[in-house]
């Protein structure tokens, strides 16, 4: 029987770089030889918005988007993004969250809360989240731009993409300049994953 | 080659392809990616007109060379460019004419979620649905053919799925195809639509849409993908995925062409299945016809008329309709409390904070519009009364201060209008001459940064420079505002809250019709290292949240102030320095002198 369609949902708020991050997995699972689609919106929700990009591979996939309770894995570039879209991983999907906070102006103003215990909520309703603060690893290797491809890089490692594969794709995204830290990035990133 | 592309990257590229160099167009999400993708190729003309209506004109006067051209829009677009539409349809084309049009269902960007497939109905030109991005770049080059062929505009109707999602498309296979320009040529029965003529056009396009049909009937763009006969299922754009998806053994008639209607296949292929249903977005588009036909079908009562569907929600519809056996995906319920609101915002430094800001402190009505400053109806600022259309709030302003002075209805409320530099070009103008013209007690304010920003930073008529970067006029919008009979223009420093809260007064205290112009760029824009940066100090702060009223993403609340005296817990406010832009709003507003310069 055909591999069953993967699916993951990458989500953060605007200005991440989590088209980016989505853009890159179509690239890669594209280079393994896949069909692939994504969705995301534009507009209005890059002004400081919730963000997310759906990505599907597979032999041949139909709808762009991913339906609640079907995502294999939830890459979550922010830690209450992470506990807002857990409706949509399936049972046993795996959830690989940066702890990064970014708060709203409505909770900083008192309407709103942020939620607390995230970390908790994740690990009720997913099985063995991955929760790592890749901000601070970014900067530990010199750049905070570095998030996106260590995050990817954690996700890389759960799915059936091979690395030589991601690494050709990273690679010719970053410029030139950068190409050999977002390597080491990587490599910091897979080690990351369990 | 194979590559990953969006639908609007796969159009730009379909139409390259098939030897188009003209274009023109008004952004608008979810179409404004065609463009500029588009405007990327060599040898191709690709121009931002100040509305749609001029874009659609302009691609009707480049078609009248024999050029083959290309207009877009969004959905709410076609609506401005729907003078010109109705009667294109009479006069036909010289050059291949597309109109690609991209719809916004579940309002993702826009104010509405009309159904623009009527509008291919209405104005009886074939309309073209792409289901993913491969299809939409191969239906281009039909598109194109058809049009000349019939002697008629084309349409391609998108959606935000199809326009913004990617997909794999065969890229290089086809080179750019080489076409000769005839030039204008003098046809006045053709392209002048007095009534003489225009009722000799008439006639003609009922003989195209007997064309039409035909074509529609042996076109592979309509196709009947027969599988269980069982249940049948008609669909078409992004829907068709969502069936596959979900019935993979259904039989499909997949529709790539929704005007005019393939009727015969359609009878044919109800005839084969026991059940007949319709899946598509928005409006009984389809069912409303197929019924009209006299064939049972059903449809909206298992797929809502409301926002986008999505494989769960046709899997929901199916299960309720008694076709779909499979047990639907129970997803995890929103755990409690993680389901906070993350609204869009305006920037850190966004220029049209300060105004609004001051705007506030004299409780006008405000009358606002399309762009980024709509985005001032959200806590904290809650600035504007009235969102409409694009353009609408400088003639809405007119309306309510006409109102009140006319029918003595009791109201000392100032009346404003806001509106940005790009939708003031796009349609204000015409409602501030309405203004001059009729002589209202309304201040208008025109918020110039510079540049088209709620669609990503787009250039127009008062940027300087032309989509494709070359140096043109910059429109000065003083002496525009003047031109158009309003004596009465001020500028202000949206970034100096006390400058412009007497400024906004002084407008006011005038009667009479009155514009306000700000000055500063979008923050977007600023491509260096801001030169000033604000920071809160912690012992100074008293927690008066008075920044936090300004709704600024840099600003938010700490460390509780300890004090036994107060009721309601005192926080000390915090700027994350990593994003303030040095507009100093904060520091004007701070009456304790906690913010400083860092």
């Amino acid at each position: 029987m055909e591999k069953p369609i993967k699916n993951v949902i990458i989500v953060g708020t605007g200005g991440q770089g989590v088209i980016l991050a989505s853009e890159i997995l179509c690239d890669v699972a594209l280079e393994c030889g896949y069909d692939t689609k994504k969705s995301e919106i534009h507009g209005m929700a890059q002004r400081g918005g919730v963000v997310s990009s759906h990505v599907r591979y597979g032999a041949k996939v139909a709808s762009p988007l991913i339906a609640e309770g079907t995502a294999d894995i939830l890459l979550s570039f922010e830690l209450a993004e992470a506990a807002r879209w857990i409706p949509f991983i399936k049972s046993d999907g795996r959830v690989v969250t940066s702890t990064q906070k970014i708060v709203p102006p409505l909770v900083s103003t008192g309407i709103a809360t942020y939620p607390d215990q995230v970390e908790e909520v994740l690990k009720t309703y997913s099985k063995n989240p991955i929760i790592v603060d890749a901000l601070s690893i970014a900067h530990e290797l010199g750049n905070p731009r570095l998030v996106n491809t260590i995050l990817l890089a954690i996700i890389s490692d759960l799915l059936d993409l091979s690395e030589d594969a991601w690494k050709k794709v990273v690679s010719n995204r970053v410029p030139p300049k950068f190409r050999e830290l977002n390597m080491k990035a990587f490599d910091r990133g897979r080690q990351l994953s369990c | 080659m194979k590559k990953v592309l969006s639908g609007n990257e796969a159009i730009a590229l379909g139409v390259y392809e098939n030897g188009v160099r003209f274009a023109s167009a008004y952004p608008g999400t979810p179409s404004t990616e065609i463009l500029e993708n588009y405007a990327r190729y060599e040898g191709v003309y690709a121009e931002w007109a100040p509305n749609e209506k001029v874009a659609l004109e302009v691609a009707v006067g480049a078609s009248m060379t024999g050029a083959r051209v290309l207009a877009t829009m969004k959905h709410v677009g076609l609506n401005v460019a729907a003078d010109p539409f109705m009667t294109l349809t009479y006069t036909g084309v010289s050059g291949g004419f597309l109109l690609v049009c991209a719809d916004d269902p579940g309002m993702h960007s826009s104010q509405n979620e009309q159904d623009n497939r009527f509008y291919g109905r209405f104005a009886q030109v074939p309309m073209f649905e792409p289901s993913d991005s491969q299809e939409a770049k191969d239906m281009v080059a039909e598109a194109y053919d058809i049009s000349e062929k019939y002697d008629t505009p084309s349409m391609i109707r998108m959606t935000t799925r199809i326009s913004h999602s990617k997909g794999v498309v065969e890229v290089g296979d086809q080179p750019v195809i080489k076409r000769e320009i005839a030039g204008f040529q003098r046809d006045k029965k053709k392209n002048v639509m007095i009534p003489a003529f225009a009722r000799l056009k008439h006639p003609k396009i009922l003989e195209r849409v007997k064309g039409l049909t035909e074509y529609a009937e042996i076109t592979p763009l309509n196709r009947v993908e027969m599988g269980d006969s069982k249940v049948g299922i008609v669909t078409s754009g992004i829907s068709y995925q969502y069936v596959k998806e979900v019935l993979p053994t259904a039989s499909i008639l997949k529709l790539g062409l929704t005007y005019p209607l393939s009727e015969k296949m359609i009878r044919s292929f109800a005839a084969n299945v026991d059940r007949l249903f319709v899946v598509e977005e928005l409006e009984p588009y389809l069912e409303d016809q197929i019924k009209a036909m006299g064939i049972p079908v059903e449809g909206k009562k298992y797929f809502s008329i409301l926002d986008e569907l999505s494989q769960d929600l046709v899997a929901k519809g199916f299960k309720e309709a008694g076709v779909y056996d499979q047990e639907l995906v129970k997803p995890i319920t929103q755990p409690e409390g993680t389901d906070m609101p993350r609204p869009p915002l305006m920037c850190a430094g966004c220029t049209h904070r300060g105004l609004f800001y001051a705007m506030n402190k004299l409780k006008g009505i405000v009358h606002g519009d399309i762009g980024c400053y709509t985005l001032s109806v959200l806590p904290p600022l809650e600035s504007i009364d009235t969102t409409l259309c694009m353009g609408g709030s400088i003639s809405m302003a007119h309306g309510t201060a006409k109102a009140i002075e006319v029918l003595g209805i009791e109201d000392e409320r100032p009346v404003f209008a806001v509106i940005g530099d790009s939708t003031f070009f796009h349609s204000g103008l015409t409602g501030l001459l309405d203004v001059t013209y009729n002589k209202s007690n309304v201040t208008i304010c025109i918020l110039d940064n510079g540049t088209t920003a709620m669609t990503g930073a787009q250039e127009n008529p008062g940027t300087g420079k032309t989509l494709q970067n070359e140096e043109s006029v910059h429109i000065d919008l003083k002496q525009l505002v003047k031109a158009l009979g309003c004596t009465r223009v001020r500028e202000v420093d949206p970034f100096d809250i006390k400058g412009t809260i007497e400024i906004l007064k002084e407008e006011v205290a005038f009667k009479g019709p009155s514009v306000i112009i700000t000055s500063r760029p979008c923050v977007q824009l600023l491509k260096y290292e801001p030169h000033d940066i604000y920071d809160s100090n912690k012992d100074i702060c008293i927690g008066c949240e008075m920044c936090q009223k300004l709704g600024c993403p840099a600003i938010s609340q700490g460390d509780e102030i300890p004090s036994p005296n107060t009721k309601k817990t005192k926080r000390h406010s915090v700027i994350d320095t990593s994003l303030c832009t040095g507009c100093s709003l904060c520091l004007q507003v701070c009456k304790p002198g906690a913010i400083h310069k860092l």
